[in-house]
């Protein structure tokens, strides 16, 4: 595979010999933590092919169409509306923020003290191995948390195209206002790097591209209810993650097609794990690829998790965009009013995050929930202590987890995380 | 039936068989670590017969492989020895060669929440053995040193490296080395006794580990919590008999 890319990863500026060990880093991650888990639904061979192209055919196709004229869009945030990049015919992706990479170049740059996100981030541009990055004809960071909001500042000097969008740190009418303002700065920043006028009608289309999206997710969200639960928890973040990358109609019939043999397989209780497997509802700070250290670690360690509270997942995903307005301007307030609900730990206060636990934990019939923190990530460390107190005193087992990319600490975690499933059962 | 436990620690591997028909224990050894765990492990319960065997601690993945045995947490495991030998034990502490826990239990012997320390053994067996390499004594012997130590100094330090340096530059000032290493014992009951608060415990306290044979840890301990506080005879044998235990009720369960 390798040998057919490389031009393309030279082209785009690649160091060939660090992106060629992160590839071997990643091949083995997955052959080890996905290709040994059994009883896998066949369709999440797609999966499988987009991994194993996560480099190769994706970043292609997203040339092949940079050559037709259509504009790549990076982000790092859920908070960056899709529906305005498709309605302008460009394409949003993730950029890789999964793994430390280049830490010595990074750690020039970044206190040590940074999270692992934030240094992953930096690290794949200072190694050279991220081609979505270096595809990307706009960059958009947002100013969520200081961490991110600072490291701009220092990524703004390391590449040509970054925009920098603000955002509210209240649900206050004032907090909307502003949000509100700045989608309506960052539509016109799409309209100008991609030479499209987004009227009404792309509007529509860019949010029923992305709603179909999330409908595919919230169907397999509801799959996950099942005792048995028909699919792993890696699995289904997994999907969550690719759902950053891929083309987003192929990525919707893809997961639809796996719901349609999830639903085949339920009537005849077959489950990727034994039924009265103890389930874990995971909630905290976003795993981006190839962050699969703790998900593998609860489920090689006798539990299933059977959701995600997390920005790759349900706070991701959770609503849809209303597309019945008949104006431009209505249509971005539905935009608006949408992502306006996401309840990402940089507010404050943050009581719904909180009710969304419960509700999920509900929901999905978890017993306990694992509250995932990164290292260095205030809002999230912070909100974890009152997190996990209110659900102790709804009875709600919980185990609270910081930790990083790095894997010293995993048989540790392996203790306290098969300690833990020991209490549920 | 024969219900063997092995708990395989950072610095030893103790081995506990019961019969639980006649109620009582047949076998209780314990042997060094050493860099071959597994061998130390096959060498342990070699002449030993059991009908059920359970591994626990750091270890336990290891023989696991080797033996196909089942296997349990030393958190498991310490609640669960803790509870035979003292029904009413309501939290345990346990300090071991490279960390530490604090367990707190329901009245029926499950545990309701536990802490462990992070990465960094910081306050476990490791810290105050390293302590006593730098004092130029034998770890048994440093707690019995500590104790004729006048209280008053402090080591602010919970880091192995920067506590040995504190206890270095006091040393340096002409302390007497008795009050330092007393010190030294004082920074690591704080640390446990926090980390025993986050499991917000009550009720009868029961202290095991290896760290629980140093008589000045107990002692400080006991001046430092309100429960009450009981160290087993055989403080590093618990986890073993809570693996042993756990067998006599997975074979009742089958
Ligand atoms: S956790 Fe907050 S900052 Fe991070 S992706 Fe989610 S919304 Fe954005
Ligand atoms: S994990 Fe936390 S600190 Fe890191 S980027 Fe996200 S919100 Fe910021």
């Amino acid at each position: 595979m390798s040998e057919t890319y490389e031009q393309m990863w030279s082209e785009l500026g690649l160091d060939l010999e660090a992106h060629d060990a992160l590839l071997q880093v990643l091949g083995k991650g997955y052959q080890d933590i996905y290709m040994s888990q059994s009883g896998r639904a066949a369709g999440m061979e797609y999966f499988n092919f987009v991994m194993s192209e996560v480099h190769g055919l994706r970043v292609k196709e997203l040339l092949d169409g940079k050559k037709e004229g259509r504009k790549v869009i990076g982000s790092f945030c859920v908070f960056v509306p899709e529906e305005i990049v498709r309605a302008a015919d460009a394409v949003l992706v993730g950029l890789c923020t999964g793994a430390d990479f280049a830490m010595e170049e990074v750690e020039k740059l970044l206190p040590r003290n940074t999270c692992s996100l934030i240094k992953s981030a930096f690290g794949f541009k200072l190694g050279k191995v991220c081609p979505y990055m270096e595809s990307a004809d706009l960059i958009v960071g947002e100013n969520t948390c200081d961490g991110k909001k600072k490291a701009y500042e220092t990524l703004d000097k390391l590449v040509p195209n970054l925009y920098v969008m603000d955002l509210p740190q209240t649900k206050s009418p004032e907090g909307r206002a502003l949000l509100k303002a700045e989608y309506e700065r960052f539509k016109k920043a799409v309209e100008k790097l991609t030479g499209v006028e987004i009227d009404g009608a792309r509007l529509k289309r860019g949010i029923e591209i992305v709603n179909n999206k999330r409908k595919a997710v919230h169907r397999l969200a509801q799959l996950r209810k099942a005792d048995p639960v028909p699919i792993s928890g890696l699995d289904a973040l997994l999907v969550n993650q690719v759902y950053f990358y891929d083309d987003p109609i192929r990525f919707t019939d893809s997961v639809n097609k796996i719901c349609d043999e999830l639903e085949e397989r339920a009537a005849t209780v077959n489950g990727a794990f034994p039924e009265n497997t103890p389930r874990i509802l995971l909630s905290g700070c976003p795993m981006a690829v190839p962050n699969w250290k703790l998900p593998w670690i609860v489920e090689t360690s006798g539990a299933a998790i059977v959701g995600e509270e997390s920005c790759v997942g349900e706070r991701g995903t959770r609503n849809l965009t209303d597309a019945s307005a008949a104006t431009v301007d209505g249509l971005m307030d539905a935009i608006v009013d949408r992502h306006f609900l996401v309840d990402c730990a940089i507010f404050t206060p943050n009581p719904d995050r909180l009710n969304h636990v419960k509700e999920m934990k509900d929901a999905y019939g978890a017993d306990g929930v694992i509250h995932y923190g990164l290292q260095f990530c205030q809002p999230y460390q912070m909100e974890s202590i009152p997190v996990e107190a209110d659900l102790e005193n709804h009875g709600i087992p919980t185990l609270r987890i910081d930790t990083d990319y790095g894997m010293e600490d995993v048989e540790q975690l392996k203790t306290r995380v098969e300690a833990f499933i020991e209490t549920l059962r | 039936m024969l219900a063997a436990g092995i708990d395989i620690g950072s610095r030893t591997i103790k081995l506990v068989v019961l019969d639980s028909d006649a109620d009582r224990t047949v076998t209780f050894r314990k042997s060094e670590t050493t860099y071959n765990p597994l061998d130390e492990c096959l060498r342990i319960l070699d002449g030993s017969r059991w009908d059920l065997l359970i591994a626990t601690g750091y270890g336990r993945g290891l023989v696991q492989k080797r033996l196909g045995c089942g296997t349990i947490t030393e958190i498991q495991a310490h609640a669960l020895g803790a509870h035979k030998l003292f029904p009413e034990v309501r939290s345990v502490l346990d300090i071991g060669g490279q960390d530490t826990k604090a367990i707190s239990l329901a009245e029926d012997g499950r545990v309701r929440k536990f802490e462990m320390n992070d990465r960094c053994a910081a306050g476990t067996g490791k810290f105050l053995e390293f302590m006593a390499a730098g004092f130029q004594m034998p770890v048994e012997r440093f707690g019995s040193f500590a104790l004729q130590g006048k209280e008053g100094l402090t080591i602010n330090s919970m880091c192995t490296v920067f506590a040995e340096s504190e206890a270095t530059s006091l040393m340096a000032q002409g302390n007497d080395p008795a009050a330092i290493a007393r010190a030294l014992h004082v920074s690591v009951v704080k640390r446990s006794v926090s980390m025993l608060k986050r499991v917000s415990p009550n009720g009868l306290l029961v202290f095991s580990g290896g760290v629980a044979r140093n008589r000045c840890i107990v002692e400080l301990m006991k001046q430092e919590i309100s429960s009450d506080l009981l160290v087993p005879e055989e403080p590093d044998m618990v986890g073993a008999l809570g693996a042993a235990l756990h067998a006599i009720g997975r074979s009742a369960a089958e």
